[in-house]
């Protein structure tokens, strides 16, 4: 009977030592568990600035920092202005992925803090090909029915990153393809001139 | 609110039930209207995946027109409303219209046979109703039955018709030609009208527009960022709305296994 726990300990002990070295290793690959944990700790952060009674001003400046933390803000960007991309210059890449990370932030931020008082809640998580996984949370708001926000997570760019939100069917990548396409269209087609507008949008 | 400004119920039961022709922005309205009866379905498909809009230039139109309609009407009159009634009255009266629903969307559970929607939005309407106090509280809710809305638009689609083309419709939004065919459909067949005295009737209006108000307010900052910070507010709308819609009827999202992996060609699709 004593001897029984401490069995386990041992055994509990080396499968976390196993799973240390695998992680450690250089093909530590992502797993639905691992791409679930981010969503959790992303939707936990989002929780807590929804309930901490800040100001605009505050709450906006903290998403900003989770967007930063967990987004993948590269490939969004990269993503958001589609073919036009291809043709800026590298100054003008980092300029714009620059700007762009402010625009998100400050964007979906805004959206975030409408959901005072409500609390998301993560579901499940799934494969859907290879070192591309889904996680699913359910968005409660106060007196509105629930709503389905799902989560694209990767660890493509090196790390485990979240690289795309479906909110309610909306997918964001295609939302801001459009958008930032009309941005574009508005300014002539002029790469710097999207930079500038960028900066004070979202 | 959007019912009493757009179809008009007819004390002849032999007139037709919409009178399109006494509304100011009628005209594209009713031909909106008739494109959706006539055709409602039977668009041709769009070409390379994009978006089905033959009417187009004739939808921004309109689309000024609601933006200019918000921006002189709805929206002031939803700050006013958000200021001046306490936030727990406005919950109430979203209730209200919520519960008012109900009916409407049980007859499209049983159009569509979905026996255990029906059930669930029968019981939702009956508990809400005498416990809840006219609709006032939301007691099927707490108890874990959520409401599952429901429109003959989707009733429409389950029968196997197409979504056919976009419309922006006057004060109604976005819709299609399947989506429009269906609201009209709904005000038609909605039991309520059966079941509703004159004054009855007003009510259930007011409480229409005041939860029609309490959204507005409600997501205020999201409807401004779209309507007024959006680089083209009338494509931003159409694909938040066709989206949105797509995977409210379960219909799969050709858009998401566009954008699925971005890593492996971020620029094209």
């Amino acid at each position: 009977m004593a001897i029984e726990p401490t069995r386990r300990s041992v055994i509990a002990g080396l499968m976390a030592g196993a799973t240390t070295l695998a992680l450690a290793g250089p093909v530590a690959a992502l797993t639905t568990a691992e791409a679930r944990d981010l969503v959790d700790t992303v939707v936990n952060d989002i929780n807590r600035v929804i309930n901490s009674g800040g100001s605009l001003d505050q709450m906006v400046g903290q998403f900003e920092h989770i967007f930063d933390k967990y987004a993948d803000v590269d490939i969004i960007a990269q993503s958001s202005l589609g073919i036009a991309f291809r043709r800026a210059t590298p100054a003008q890449r980092r300029a714009y992925i620059a700007a762009f990370r402010g625009y998100i932030a400050r964007k979906y931020g805004k959206r975030f803090r409408e959901f005072i008082g409500g609390k998301i809640e993560v579901t499940g998580a799934r494969q859907i090909k290879s070192g591309i996984y889904e996680v699913s949370s359910l968005a409660k708001l106060r007196g509105e029915a629930p709503f389905d926000l799902k989560w694209l997570v990767s660890d493509k760019a090196g790390r485990n990153l979240f690289f795309n939100m479906i909110i309610d069917g909306v997918n964001m990548l295609a939302t801001e393809r459009q958008e930032i396409g009309a941005m574009l269209d508005r300014n002539g087609g002029n790469i710097d001139k999207l930079i500038a507008e960028l900066k004070h949008s979202g | 609110m959007r019912r009493r400004q757009t179809l008009r119920p007819q004390a002849n039961p032999g007139a037709p039930i919409v009178d399109l022709r006494r509304l100011p922005a009628a005209r594209p309205l009713l031909f909106g209207t008739l494109a959706a009866v006539a055709l409602a379905g039977c668009a041709p498909a769009p070409k390379g995946g994009g978006v089905n809009d033959p009417y187009e230039a004739q939808n921004r139109a309109v689309h000024r027109f609601n933006v200019d309609l918000d921006k002189t009407l709805l929206k002031p009159s939803a700050n006013a409303y958000g200021s001046a009634v306490p936030a727990p009255l406005r919950q109430g009266v979203s209730n209200v219209a919520s519960n008012l629903s109900e009916p409407s969307y049980f007859v499209n559970d049983l159009l569509q046979g979905n026996l255990a929607a029906g059930v669930q939005n029968l019981f939702r309407f009956v508990l809400n109703t005498t416990a809840g106090v006219g609709g006032l509280f939301d007691p099927s809710t707490a108890i874990g039955l959520a409401p599952r809305p429901n429109d003959f638009g989707r009733t429409l689609h389950v029968w196997g018709a197409r979504q056919g083309a976009y419309l922006e419709v006057p004060i109604l939004g976005p819709s299609t030609e399947r989506d429009l065919t269906g609201t009209i459909v709904d005000f038609a067949i909605n039991p309520l009208r059966f079941a509703l005295n004159g004054n009855e009737r007003k009510a259930a209006l007011l409480a229409e527009a005041g939860a029609k108000l309490e959204t507005r307010f409600r997501f205020s900052s999201t409807i401004d960022s779209i309507l007024y910070g959006s680089a083209d507010s009338y494509a931003q709308e159409r694909l938040l709305y066709l989206q949105n819609r797509d995977y409210a009827l379960g219909i799969k999202s050709k858009t998401n296994q566009e954008f699925l992996d971005p890593y492996e060609d971020p620029y094209g699709n």
